[in-house]
């Protein structure tokens, strides 16, 4: 299949030496963004990739497209700017927990809320790196860090609860250590017209060694997380005998076969169901439950940046004036002679 | 009373219409001020209204004013104070005191200076002209209410929306004060109501029964006439700074062959421009209302980025926010119009007043060494000039433009001559396309000699790129902390700011070539230092005015036009921020400063006061 693809990941690889610590996840996710964008084919140069500020956001100079890695927090405002004057182009904000969610947490939700297609990737990795080991906005409430030397006493925004919060049509959740999946859902996210918000749970090697090691390791993975897809019976486990089911109001995991539970109980994901109520549910299943991973949300919605373009073309069907100079001789004027 | 009428010819006169902020006077200011253009008259408006969007009925902080001041010859301020004030009630009378003329004539609806509107004023007797003092003024006192409701009666209106056609009943009587004809005012008021033919009638009625009042009792107070002007030749518009900074945005794009885009938050007093900008989509511009300040200045960078003309408008206070976002497009080299309508400060300050306070934040209120264009507008309709150099100097510079306007011309209006679009400047942005060196093109590589980077657009196959906030190397463009490297980045871009001097005008002096006294001034104090000007001339005393549209960087000959004179005084409104500036530019420059920090706009008589002590000193 490679070779029919008019795009090699390495077209989208820039030449920069990448600076991430040795070990860090992020080295992984940006492979993965080079694969997935080969397999979707848009050209290195109609793709813009915009960043904030954190170690995720030096991403864009390891792209070998036109990239901008901007100021803290902000990365989204600029990003919505970028695509609403230019819907054409393929935009992406690379960003992560403090730069998302606590600096730049409103301009998140806004872009999320307007629709403005951008494929947004959260590098989570619940720490401040970059200034070198402070808790973040999903830091756990407890967590020990170089500013909360007693553990904080907040509790952590959960980003898929956030996204939907704000009207969101797509949310995903992906693993640094599974490139295969992470590289097939940021090519999802990309082919998904709208705002989508792919959150990737990475390590931090040096301040945060292991924060999702309950999540990510081979030896716990089966157990602890269910890949979620669409069309697709909710199953999981070592031996794919676990199940979600709905019992009452709540989601509940089963082993299929036992206390009077089979297959058909077991619920079949619908990423594209419009209301979000189990989407919600699912993404934030923890503790007994497994941690949804997947596309959990894939909806259909107007976008922004088309809907800006469609009315500039509506409202000049209606109306003649196209320069200046048309315009202000069709208002109140008078003249002089 | 006398028995005949006493027609006086008069250069200029101002006339105040006040009245409560639901009563229409700022559409009674408009179309008067309209129709007086149309007959010939040079003119200038300024709305004063309050904060509050409706305090209560009949208060003093629920006072909406509009003064006009027309003339037969070059009209520059709305004018220090009223030769003629329309007092829907006693709170605008009131409140109006201060601006009034000592032999004013004032105009007042009788039926709503009863006992309960005055306490509402907080009058303590039941004469309120006594009460404030006005001996000199002749009152015109009309039953307008009664007037109104009786002349309506066969119209089918309800009470309420009778009474709201008394503010045409009083303009009525203004245009037959200054033998206005009224057919103008008719059709602008069928214009505005169109799709209400009833309401345009009775506005019609009104107008014409006010009218004919004024003439049935016309032996009771002097007439105006106000010669016209032949102004010169030319379509005209009222337009305000608002509007023309607007209309000068998108000229200046048309000129670019780009995509005018507007980020922007609300905020008093420059909303208009995104009022304006939103409605313009029939000529491709883009807005978007962001979710804060900050998104506002960071949209508008992000579709620089990605090839447009890109602009935010604010105030002081989002200037403040949009700082670091400033900062951006400075490092990264990419054009940007950021406009501040100035206001009352610091923090909310005074929100609806004017003021020159952002001066130095415009320049200087940044982290690192962050140059920026400056410029400021001097009146409204320049504010259409102003705006265009700004995407001019952004777009063939690449670099962010502050324009500084504010309050006072942001919302003033005057006559404004449609320009000639054909004859303005060519905008030429330095896309890539025009890199014509040997070595390979790099996102930082520049004119040699402008020090110009050259523009390269996300889709061009080619030319990808990263930009950002880092630190780049000068020949590399990949990231650098080389001190070296730093310090010839960091007088790169200074060098580069420093050298638009060269594509400039220079700035002009008006008056004596051989003043005693050289005025300088900034933006939008332009008319009232103007006048200040021509008074002293009349009073042949030797003046000039210097007045500054590019500030940073100054024109070329701003050292010499300051040192030629023996004494200048700089005058703004601010704690000398111009004239410090100026003083840091020019060795050993030491001016006179005149300040006034009111939120209001300068008063002529009092700058021809202070300028003739300065000059008599």
């Amino acid at each position: 299949m490679a070779e029919e693809l008019k795009y090699q990941p390495k077209d989208y690889k820039s030449d920069q030496y990448v600076r991430w610590c040795p070990g860090c996840g992020d080295h992984a996710v940006l492979n993965c963004l080079h694969k997935a964008m080969a397999e979707v084919g848009v050209a290195p140069h109609n793709m813009a990739v915009i960043s904030g500020i954190g170690c995720s956001s030096r991403l864009p100079y390891y792209m070998n497209t036109y990239g901008f890695h901007t100021i803290h927090g902000r990365g989204a405002a600029i990003a919505t700017g970028v695509k609403t004057a230019r819907p054409d182009l393929s935009v992406w904000l690379i960003t992560g927990d403090g730069d998302c969610l606590a600096i730049g947490g409103n301009h998140f939700i806004h872009a999320v809320r307007r629709n403005v297609d951008l494929n947004i990737v959260l590098f989570n990795n619940k720490i401040y790196g970059l200034t070198k080991g402070q808790y973040s906005p999903t830091s756990d409430r407890g967590f020990v860090s170089k500013s909360s030397p007693y553990g904080t006493v907040e509790d952590p925004f959960i980003p898929a609860e956030l996204t939907l919060g704000a009207r969101g049509n797509f949310f995903a959740r992906a693993i640094d250590v599974d490139l295969k999946n992470t590289t097939d859902i940021l090519a999802a996210s990309a082919r998904h017209k709208g705002a989508s918000v792919t959150e990737v749970l990475v390590n931090c090697v040096i301040f945060n060694n292991g924060i999702h090691k309950q999540i990510t390791d081979k030896e716990f993975r089966a157990e602890r997380t269910i890949f979620l897809r669409h069309g697709e019976k909710m199953i999981y486990g070592a031996n794919n005998d676990k199940g979600i089911v709905l019992d009452g109001l709540k989601l509940k995991s089963v082993t299929i076969g036992k206390d009077g539970y089979t297959l058909d109980d077991v619920l079949v994901h619908d990423a594209h169901c419009k209301d979000n109520t189990l989407h919600l549910m699912l993404a934030m299943m923890s503790g007994e439950m497994p941690v949804a991973l997947g596309i959990i949300r894939d909806v259909d919605a107007p976008t922004y940046d088309e809907a800006v373009h469609e009315q500039i073309k509506e409202v000049q069907a209606k109306m003649p004036s196209r320069t200046l100079k048309e315009f202000l001789m069709s208002g109140e004027t008078w003249e002089i002679k | 009373m006398t028995e005949q009428t006493k027609v006086t010819t008069l250069e200029k006169v101002v006339v105040r219409f006040s009245g409560d902020s639901g009563d229409g006077m700022q559409l009674t200011g408009t179309i008067f001020s309209n129709l007086s253009a149309i007959f010939g008259n040079e003119i200038s408006t300024f709305p004063d209204y309050p904060a509050e969007v409706r305090a209560p009925q009949g208060t003093l902080s629920g006072v909406s004013g509009f003064q006009v001041h027309l003339g037969s010859r070059k009209i520059f301020t709305p004018g220090d104070k009223a030769d003629v004030l329309v007092a829907m009630n006693p709170a605008a009378l009131k409140v109006n005191v201060k601006h009034l003329k000592q032999n004013a004539i004032v105009l007042i609806d009788t039926d709503s200076f009863k006992k309960s509107d005055l306490e509402k004023a907080l009058f303590t007797t039941d004469d309120p002209f006594t009460e404030l003092g006005l001996t000199g003024v002749q009152v015109v006192a009309a039953p307008i209410s009664t007037m109104v409701k009786d002349g309506l009666a066969d119209f089918g209106l309800d009470n309420k929306s009778a009474l709201r056609c008394k503010n045409m009943f009083a303009l009525g009587l203004v245009c037959w004060l200054f033998e206005r004809p009224l057919e103008e005012a008719m059709h602008m008021l069928q214009t505005k109501f169109a799709k209400k033919p009833v309401i345009a009638q009775a506005n019609i009625k009104a107008l014409t029964d006010g009218y004919n009042y004024g003439h049935n009792i016309h032996a009771s107070v002097s007439t105006y006439r106000i010669e016209s002007k032949k102004a010169a030749p030319g379509i005209y518009m009222d337009v305000n700074g608002n509007k023309a900074t607007s209309y000068g945005l998108i000229a200046a794009a048309e000129k670019a062959g780009l995509q005018l885009f507007l980020g922007s938050y609300p905020i008093t007093p420059a909303t208009d421009i995104l009022h304006e900008l939103s409605k313009r989509k029939d000529l491709n511009v883009i807005t978007v209302q962001a979710e804060d300040e900050i998104a506002g200045v960071c949209t508008a960078i992000g579709a620089s980025f990605a090839g447009c003309l890109a602009a935010t408008s604010t105030s002081g206070p989002g200037l403040a926010l949009k700082s670091e976002a400033i900062g951006l497009a400075v490092i990264a080299e990419l054009p940007l119009v950021v406009i501040d309508v100035q206001r009352g400060g610091p923090s909310t300050g005074m929100p609806t007043k004017s003021e020159q306070t952002d001066l130095l934040q415009a320049l200087y209120g940044r982290n690192g060494e962050c140059p920026a264009v400056v410029l400021a507008a001097a009146t409204p309709t320049d504010c259409f000039d102003a705006a265009y150099w700004a995407g001019k100097l952004a777009v063939e510079h690449m670099t962010p433009v502050i324009l500084l306007t504010d309050a006072f011309i942001a919302n003033g209006s005057s006559a404004w001559r449609l320009p000639d679009l054909e004859n303005y400047p060519e905008i030429k942005p330095n896309r890539v396309s025009n890199y014509k060196e040997d070595k390979v093109w790099k996102p930082y590589r520049r004119d040699k000699e402008t020090f110009v980077r050259y523009w390269a657009i996300p889709g061009m196959e080619g030319y990808m790129h990263r930009l950002g906030g880092l630190e780049k190397d000068y020949d590399t463009s990949a990231i650098s902390t080389d001190p070296a490297n730093h310090q010839k980045m960091v007088k790169t871009r200074q060098a580069k700011i420093d050298k638009i001097a060269d594509f400039i005008p220079e700035v002009e002096v008006i008056g004596d070539e051989d003043a005693d006294l050289l005025i300088v001034g900034w933006g939008g104090t332009y008319g009232h230092l103007y006048e200040a000007m021509e008074i002293m001339h009349e009073q042949n005393k030797k003046v000039a005015l210097a007045h500054f549209r590019f500030i940073n960087p100054l024109p070329k000959n701003t050292a010499a036009v300051l040192s030629k004179y023996k004494k200048v005084v700089v005058a703004e409104q601010n704690n000398g921020q111009f004239a410090n500036y100026l003083r840091s530019k020019v060795d050993g420059f030491t001016p006179y400063k005149f300040d006034r920090i009111k939120g209001q706009p300068f008063i002529v008589a009092r700058l021809v006061e202070e300028f003739t002590k300065i000059l008599e000193a």
